[in-house]
């Protein structure tokens, strides 16, 4: 074990997924000379050399494809964009071929792809910059998406997303480059597709994933002051969704809250509501209860953005809500 | 690979080519057959008056090394990488024999054998997609070489404009070929256009090209094999523009009612096959009774696919949640 920041970790996953197979290419906007926008490509020009990470001009829908491309014709591309915000720019790359295109050639052709950056919500960035986009990528089936919340999974989802051999979106968040985390050395892999369950408890599931998790947890020490024992799950992975995870701990607590950074329309979190309260009726005594971004373009002025956003006071009152107390 | 201009191709490889522009004339016309009796649906474009461009080019290419990546016009690309017309008539007809297991359709013919990448219904969304592969064949040092196919309409897309760049700039082998058809749907291109020689957008980004007569098979086969010599041994891309023609509309429920009779009857005095077959009869390379006796082949290859496809099965019920993920 070692205390690595989450860039360092990604970074050596990257570092060390490269190293292990030369079909891991890195490509993306300043991920070269400039080490990174956010410092997580730090040194692997120098070690990898420019075939291996390749700096491109600001063209996400064509540097998407390309990705994509190459992915099709056997090499294991990791895409970055500055942040998901620019993914927009390539949404139809990502839908209409790294998603279908498996599907639309009768499993001819696989797509092992990683497409990164940081996501969801900053500070003092505005409407453009400061958006969770996870949603909209977990609406396509033929895409996975990932959003680890320690620099440990950071590591071991990343290994594991850069080695599946179907397009996946690796969701960070710019808030937690630096956060530290403990992580294992060398060969760490945390399978696509496993919930971790946080904190165990008796009186009510809150599920949650990615930034949110560490204001959740502290939630729960909150709620633990007031006699309220939660049990806290992290996602991990969003598409495929560990379902079982949440139903084996939503039949012991009767109760859930959803906690997601995204807007609440059509949302994965409003999703996952959707879930427990059809595959849960019977064994809940509540209402689910969804704590989501607010259904508003981010604002630039800090109070307000803060009051866009999942709170420690929004998650405590919505276990409350469950629990009648 | 590539043959100087005034030479002459040799016969066989020129019966060759005539026959492959015949398969595709005939199986494009049962398609349309089909169509009519509804076995198949949805969109399905032809590609009766192109097919010089798709057998010339991909003659002159190895399929064993180099790739072609094409957008949803796709039936000639496949049938002249040498797909079974058979496994390609089940997949318009939605058969789990199709070579999309029916899945697929019109638009989305691959084989990953032949490194046939389709096949792409999004307008100029295959440009990206064929310069990644390029990518691979740069890194890999493979020796091969990308034909990226686009028609007139896509030529106007950003990913376009951001593949040509990053081609350039990365030293990637690949040709891109706009088959300018002269219309975008049912938009004439000098319409839509800032430059009526679109050779001028791949020399914007320092992207050598030159316009062929995409109505001759033979000069299509030399500018090709001439531009996959020059990716191949420089490394670097080529643009090309194949002028061209398409005979039907834009996809079978265009009456095409933007151009005169006028217009398409003088492009069918210019026919890639009657120009080949003409040459081949002048120079006793061909009497009427080879033509004949290839043409029943071809439209027997034809048949044979419609009854292949009309025998097989229907996808399985559960087909529908296969092949989505690994």
């Amino acid at each position: 074990m070692s205390t690595l920041t989450f860039r360092e970790a990604l970074r050596a996953a990257l570092d060390e997924e490269m190293a292990r197979d030369d079909s891991v290419i890195l490509l993306g906007e300043e991920v070269g000379q400039y080490n990174g926008a956010y410092k997580v490509s730090q040194g692997l020009l120098e070690k990898y050399g420019p075939e291996r990470v390749i700096d491109t001009p600001i063209s996400e829908e064509g540097f998407t494809g390309i990705g994509i491309g190459a992915a099709m014709a056997g090499l294991r591309p990791v895409v970055e964009w500055m942040t998901f915000n620019f993914s927009l720019q390539a949404v139809d790359q990502i839908v209409s071929n790294a998603a279908k295109m498996r599907y639309m050639s009768g499993g001819q052709f696989a797509v092992p792809i990683v497409f990164r950056g940081p996501n969801g919500p900053a500070e003092f960035l505005g409407s453009q910059h400061s958006q969770a986009l996870q949603s909209l990528y977990a609406h396509f089936p033929g895409l996975k998406v990932v959003a680890p919340s320690t620099p440990a999974d950071g590591k071991g989802l990343l290994k594991a997303a850069i080695r599946d051999d179907n397009p996946v979106l690796f969701l960070e968040s710019e808030m937690m480059y630096g956060l530290k985390g403990e992580v294992p050395e060398g060969e760490h892999l945390v399978p696509l597709g496993l919930a971790d369950v946080k904190r165990q408890g008796k009186d009510v599931t809150i599920v949650t994933y990615s930034k949110p998790v560490r204001m959740v947890l502290e939630a729960a020490e909150a709620l633990a002051a007031e006699g309220i024992d939660a049990e806290v799950i992290d996602l991990r992975s969003l598409r495929p969704l560990d379902e079982r995870a949440i139903y084996e701990s939503v039949v012991r607590t009767n109760r859930c809250v959803v906690v997601d950074e995204s807007m609440p329309f059509a949302s994965v979190g409003s999703h996952v509501a959707w879930l427990v309260s059809r595959n849960c009726f019977d064994d809940l005594d509540a209402a689910v209860e969804l704590v989501s971004g607010e259904d508003v373009p981010m604002p630039y002025n800090h109070a307000l953005e803060l009051a866009a956003q999942p709170s420690l006071e929004k998650i405590v009152d919505a276990a409350k809500r469950v629990l009648y107390a | 690979m590539a043959v100087g201009k005034k030479e002459r191709l040799d016969a066989k490889f020129e019966a060759k080519l005539l026959k492959e522009m015949l398969l595709i004339r005939r199986f494009e016309e049962k398609a349309a057959q089909m169509y009519g009796l509804k076995k198949i649906g949805g969109f399905c474009h032809l590609y009766i008056g192109q097919e010089a461009a798709a057998v010339g080019a991909i003659a002159a290419i190895d399929l064993k090394r180099d790739y072609t990546v094409g957008a949803y016009r796709d039936h000639g690309y496949a049938l002249a990488c040498g797909m079974d017309p058979r496994g390609l008539m089940a997949e318009l007809f939605g058969k789990a024999t199709g070579v999309s297991k029916g899945k697929g359709g019109s638009m989305h013919f691959f084989d990953a054998g032949l490194h046939m990448l389709g096949g792409n219904g999004i307008v100029g969304a295959q440009i990206p997609v064929a310069t990644g592969v390029a990518l691979k064949c740069r890194y890999r040092r493979d020796g091969g070489v990308v034909l990226c196919w686009f028609g007139d309409g896509a030529i106007h897309q950003g990913s376009f404009h951001e593949s040509l760049n990053m081609a350039k700039i990365w030293n990637l082998p690949i040709i891109y070929i706009c088959e300018n058809n002269q219309y975008g749907m049912g938009t004439d291109f000098r319409r839509v256009s800032s430059v009526a020689d679109f050779v001028v957008m791949g020399e914007s980004y320092g992207i050598p090209g030159k316009q062929v007569n995409g109505m001759d098979v033979a000069e299509v086969y030399r500018e090709v094999g001439e531009a996959a010599a020059k990716a191949r041994g420089e490394s670097t891309p080529v643009f090309l523009e194949i002028k061209t023609y398409r005979y039907r509309g834009h996809s079978m429920s265009d009456p095409a009612k933007y151009r005169t009779p006028e217009e398409l009857e003088s492009y069918k005095k210019q026919d890639p096959i009657l120009i080949l077959r003409s040459r081949m009869e002048e120079a006793g390379r061909l009497t009427e009774a080879d033509y004949a006796a290839m043409d029943a082949e071809c439209k027997a290859v034809c048949d044979e696919a419609v009854k292949f496809a009309e025998d097989s099965p229907e996808p399985e019920p559960s087909a529908l949640y296969e092949d989505i993920l690994a």
